[in-house]
């Protein structure tokens, strides 16, 4: 490996990229999160969801600092990084990526009246009703960056003559074949990460010995939440495998070792590559890839021997594949299993292992949303825009990406280091009972 | 008007919007850390925070608003500054993630860190000074072309007296137009100690603007006489004008009345001069490389984008009424009666 610009490009926009896909998840799930409590607290009356709203939304404002802050950043390295990209693409993509802007802008607006109007208006659902524009803003966001992303997977709407993009038709750019499955994917995945990241931190509390009925309450809205979420996106992650069958199967098949083209094909869990290229140690399901790729087991599936040997991604995202769907499987069994022990009396679903498994999950998903946005992305390899450009054209002939990087890198330490500090310390400072007892003092419609 | 001036027009007025918003976030970031080293904190920072906790994410956006719009409208614009500028953008990136961050940290956090103050009021002058070399930079001589590759000539930015000026202005009117406005905010929120010493600082930062937009033209008219030509024989109203708009707003903060009128009379202050700037710098984008009319995007997308633009206005339009009608003009919440 040679650490030129275009290597070097590409370490600085993965690291920013891993580290602002945190904030944004974030940015995007937990509005959702503090909306359904929020409503719940007050169509229940009941001071405990009231708090948890309040709670979550003091802590969603470090996390969005750094959210916008980091997405400034990847913002600006688009055309810092790759600027021969931006030259061509920003003809045809510009559209959704303006929008996105505008949506970012309306969030950030009715985010701040949110915060900072908890007992300003008369009814109470003048309040939550302000919840609406910031999951719009918040959702729209994701929506129309993802388009971009899902455009560079399956350009359209535009012809390529002597390096200049013409008939260009941006609303064609923006609803390219990747895009529905795409969107789907990253929304569910984000709401599921988020909930999960939630459900995880109660569930810790717990377990330090904290079990009042603020605790249990939320417990129990997180998981279900959780498994709601992850239920759809498992279905998210069953139409993008159908999705890549069809129109990206160099992807689908590097992430399957799946090499020769044939009908009834085999899926791999786990295993190894030998020396020779042979698949050792894995775990086989006959036909169950076919399924997957088209719900029939006779189902052709194009293998990546079709695939011209310097336009195939690298195989080492197989393993990718393996920990987003291993964990995507053990968050939704962890959690449903919680939600049916917490419907029967007898059970007791506050027992030490599942506690400490729903604590796991947050952990996990988060790896499991970062090993799938690996997968995705490194499964287009070589390619920026695939089919038009590589990415070893698109990169910067400035030579200074290397110290730009070691910037960056320090940056993202310091701010990872203060936010959990902050975090932390913002909690601790201001327990939840104390604030309860402080809020509403004489337990005021508490259930 | 055609596709091209109508997108740049409405970028510069987003430019303009991010000079005005966050110049009064940046320098009200500096008058609270100064404010809090001398031990005034008490007077003036409750003050600073109330107005700026609920926006200073909005303030962000114009910015990146910009970024993107011109990239989207002139592609070239990304080839040209993006490979040049890595270093000095980067900087600036990093500048404005460490402030936006460890505003956040302060303020929702654990508060009443000054070192957290202090590195939110140094980045805020910082900022302005790193932002404003894309500028000089667009008026030529900053950039060499060999081969298609763009290099950044960093040695001839930092000895340039040209470049030296438009940070010095940048500065000042940062701390000028944070303090007019924080004086019409303070006489708002009927509180007379914070008014006395932020009337003071509008005062004091209103002579080194003035002498540093000279600074500026005469260095200008060295460094590309064709644009100081071109703003001297068809824009010197606009620059006229702009002269008479402080005239009138330092005599109502002098006399101590109408700061509302005041802080109106600075906007449009620097309304006509940034116009007249950059109206007399058209038709380039980047002297000599880039201009408006070569390196537009393709029609359909310049037309998507200001349909998108307008629509995107309607939304936003009414949304920033509210947020301005809850936290700016909300007498209660000014004077801190209402949380």
């Amino acid at each position: 490996m040679e650490l030129d610009s275009v290597m070097l490009s590409r370490m600085l926009t993965t690291m920013t990229l891993m580290f602002h896909i945190i904030f944004a998840m974030i940015g995007v799930g937990v509005p959702v999160m503090i909306a359904i409590a929020e409503f719940i607290g007050i169509k229940k009356n009941d001071p405990h969801y009231l708090l948890l709203a309040r709670r979550w939304a003091r802590g969603f404002t470090i996390t969005v600092a750094v959210g916008v802050v980091t997405g400034t950043a990847i913002g600006l390295q688009l055309s810092l990084l790759w600027p021969s990209f931006m030259e061509v693409a920003g003809q045809v993509i510009a559209l959704p990526l303006f929008m996105e802007t505008f949506a970012f802008f309306f969030e950030a607006i009715f985010l701040g009246i949110y915060l900072y109007t908890w007992d300003r208006f008369k009814g109470k659902w003048t309040h939550w009703l302000l919840t609406i524009p910031v999951m719009i803003g918040s959702s729209a966001s994701a929506l129309f960056i993802t388009t971009v992303n899902a455009f560079m997977n399956t350009p359209q709407g535009f012809d390529l003559k002597n390096g200049q993009a013409i008939n260009i038709d941006p609303i064609a750019a923006m609803l390219n074949p990747a895009t529905p499955s795409k969107v789907f994917h990253v929304v569910s995945t984000s709401y599921m990460t988020s909930a999960a990241i939630l459900a995880a931190i109660v569930a810790f509390a717990i377990l330090k010995g904290k079990r009042g009925q603020y605790e249990q309450k939320a417990l129990r809205l997180t998981v279900t939440c959780t498994l709601i979420f992850s239920v759809l996106t498992a279905i998210a992650g069953d139409v993008s495998a159908k999705f890549l069958a069809e129109v990206q199967p160099e992807k689908l098949a590097a992430a399957e070792w799946h090499f020769e083209t044939e009908e009834g094909a085999d899926i791999i869990f786990y295993g190894t590559l030998n020396e020779d290229g042979e698949i050792e140690n894995e775990i086989r399901v006959p036909k169950l890839l076919s399924f997957l790729a088209g719900n029939s087991f006779d189902t052709e599936v194009i293998g990546l021997n079709e695939t011209p040997e310097d336009e195939r991604p690298p195989l080492w995202i197989h393993y990718m594949f393996d920990i987003m769907v291993s964990i995507g499987m053990f968050v939704m069994a962890i959690t449903a299993l919680f939600v049916i022990m917490s419907k029967v009396k007898k059970w007791n679903e506050l027992n030490k292992p599942l506690l400490w498994a729903v604590v796991a999950s947050g952990p996990l998903s988060l790896i499991a949303y970062e090993s799938g946005w690996i997968l995705a992305e490194v499964g287009r390899q070589p390619w920026i825009l695939r089919g038009y450009m590589k990415v070893a054209e698109a990169a910067t002939r400035n030579d200074d990406v290397g110290i730009t990087f070691v910037m960056f890198a320090l940056l993202y330490l310091v701010l990872g280091v203060m936010t959990v500090v902050v975090l932390i310390k913002m909690f601790k400072n201001s327990p939840a009972e104390a604030e309860l007892e402080k809020r509403f003092p004489n337990g005021e419609g508490s259930a | 008007m055609n596709l091209e001036l109508l997108g740049i027009t409405v970028l510069w007025t987003f430019l303009y919007g991010y000079l005005i918003v966050s110049s009064i976030d940046f320098g009200a970031g500096f008058f609270a850390f100064y404010a809090r080293w001398k031990k005034k904190d008490h007077i003036m920072n409750d003050l600073i925070s109330r107005y700026l906790s609920p926006v200073w994410e909005v303030t962000n956006v114009f910015f990146v608003f910009f970024f993107v719009g011109i990239v989207g409208f002139f592609p070239a614009t990304a080839y040209y500054f993006g490979t040049a500028l890595l270093i000095p953008a980067s900087v600036a990136i990093i500048l404005l993630a460490i402030r936006g961050s460890f505003y956040a940290f302060n303020n929702y956090g654990s508060r009443d860190s000054i070192f957290y103050l202090f590195l939110y009021g140094a980045t805020g002058l910082l900022i302005p000074a790193s932002l404003s070399t894309v500028l000089t930079i667009s008026e030529g001589d900053f950039l060499a072309v060999t081969d298609g590759k763009v290099t950044f000539l960093a040695k001839e930015l930092f000895t340039s007296p040209f470049s030296w000026s438009v940070v010095f202005l940048s500065i000042v009117s940062v701390l000028y137009i944070s303090a007019t406005f924080l004086t019409y905010y303070a006489d708002r929120a009927d509180d007379r100690q914070a008014r006395r010493t932020i009337r003071q600082f509008a005062l004091f930062w209103s002579m080194p603007t003035i002498v540093a937009s000279l600074l500026v033209f005469i260095s200008l008219q060295m460094h590309n006489p064709e644009h100081y030509n071109k703003a001297i024989t068809e824009y010197w109203w606009m620059f006229g004008l702009s002269l008479l708009c402080f005239g009138i707003a330092s005599w109502f903060i002098y006399t101590g009345k109408r700061y509302g009128t005041a802080f109106i009379m600075v906007m449009l202050q620097f309304f006509f001069a940034f116009f007249g700037y950059g109206a007399s710098h058209l038709p380039y984008i980047l002297y000599p490389y880039i201009t408006v009319h070569e390196n537009v995007t393709n029609e359909t997308m310049a037309l998507a984008l200001v349909i998108a633009f307008i629509l995107g206005l309607l939304l936003l339009i009414p949304s920033l009424i509210l947020l301005m009608r809850l936290f700016l003009f909300d007498a209660d919440y000014v004077k801190g009666k209402k949380k």
